[in-house]
């Protein structure tokens, strides 16, 4: 079964709230992880691998770099999902 | 048997899948040691990445700049296990003032943060740990040859020089328990690490990472590839070394022994 872009941002939201904090209002798709949701280099290495476990799916860590924003990290991960 | 049956290890260093203490941890499992982690700061990823090794590890924290962590280590590592056969010690940190072609402007604020997480942790946490380590056992850090200067590496440069004496003083002092340190100094490798020292090395037109040290090195070298890495610290964990100390062993392809290598002719020139 397909998961669907909504599905993915909502896993998202989750999973940056839970990493860094931010209330999961604030975590809207096209918020930038470093600028907008206080996310640095390790707590991204976090989501990553959060969001790796959840989804799950392998991010390569030079792909993970080029993701500015959520939306970014969820259009990658809607065309690798299985 | 495993070359680590039997073994008990306290990793430090792992934050992502791509650090090396991870693949040192995961070959050490492979060969059959019981692994302990460490970890710093984002405990909570530590716990994540310790869930895709071979077999589950425990995660205890440890800030080798935190007296109060050193203090305490061996306790909470006697939480999960009754001693400690041998130590992973992956654990290297300069402030980006200190990096990167910064020498000159160095603060010694910035220089003393590199060398006291860099350096003198090799001697912090192998002391907290032997009380753990009264049957013997082995200590290994993990090296950048620092007998040249390397442009970009600075300040860790003269940590990772230090380090090396480190070893050896630490090799002197701790011979007579049975403990054996020892480095590994390794070529250059893709860890997160590596990729935030040298962006530029990733860059559109930069050679690839690594490339002018592959072609250097009579063995080749390859990045990407932990695995050389990761066995030359399960052999120094082992038993199989065990009059070497002090020592510092090059897994690097061999770059380290060339000034320069013959011309490769080409086969049609060659006749």
């Amino acid at each position: 079964m397909a998961i669907d872009l909504n599905e993915i941002l909502t896993g998202l939201s989750e999973i940056v709230n839970e990493v860094t904090g931010t209330p999961v209002a604030d975590i809207q798709p096209d918020k930038s992880f470093v600028d907008e949701l206080d996310v640095d280099s390790l707590s991204m290495v976090e989501v990553i691998v959060s969001a790796e476990e959840r989804f799950d799916i392998r991010i390569p860590e030079e792909e993970a770099k080029s993701f500015k924003t959520v939306r970014d990290a969820a259009d990658y991960i809607l065309l690798h999902a299985k | 048997m495993g070359l680590l049956s039997g073994k008990t290890l306290l990793v430090t260093g792992v934050i992502t899948d791509s650090s090396i203490a991870f693949h040192a941890a995961r070959a050490a499992q492979e060969h059959g040691a019981r692994v302990v982690l460490t970890g710093y700061g984002r405990l909570s990823l530590v716990q994540r990445i310790a869930r895709r090794l071979p077999e589950p590890a425990p995660v205890v924290e440890l800030d080798v700049t935190d007296d109060g962590h050193l203090a305490t280590l061996a306790d909470r590592i006697g939480e999960h296990t009754d001693r400690i056969d041998g130590v992973l010690h992956s654990v290297a940190f300069a402030p980006p003032g200190a990096l990167d072609g910064n020498f000159l402007s160095t603060s010694w604020d910035e220089a003393a943060t590199t060398l006291r997480i860099s350096t003198y942790s090799l001697q912090a946490l192998t002391t907290a740990v032997l009380p753990l380590m009264d049957r013997g056992g082995s200590v290994v850090g993990l090296d950048f040859d620092a007998s040249t200067a390397w442009s970009g590496y600075d300040w860790m440069g003269v940590a990772k020089a230090g380090l090396e004496s480190c070893t050896r003083y630490l090799a002197s002092h701790l011979g007579a328990r049975g403990v054996r340190v020892n480095l590994v100094a390794a070529g250059p490798l893709l860890t997160m690490a590596a990729r935030s020292i040298s962006p530029s090395a990733e860059a559109e037109g930069a050679a690839p990472f690594g490339a002018e040290w592959a072609e250097r090195s009579p063995l080749g070298w390859d990045p990407a590839d932990f695995e050389p890495v990761a066995r030359a610290c399960v052999a120094l964990l082992s038993d199989l070394f065990p009059a070497t100390t002090g020592e510092i062993v090059h897994v690097d392809g061999g770059a380290h022994a060339i000034g320069d290598r013959p011309a490769r002719v080409p086969a049609k020139a060659a006749r």
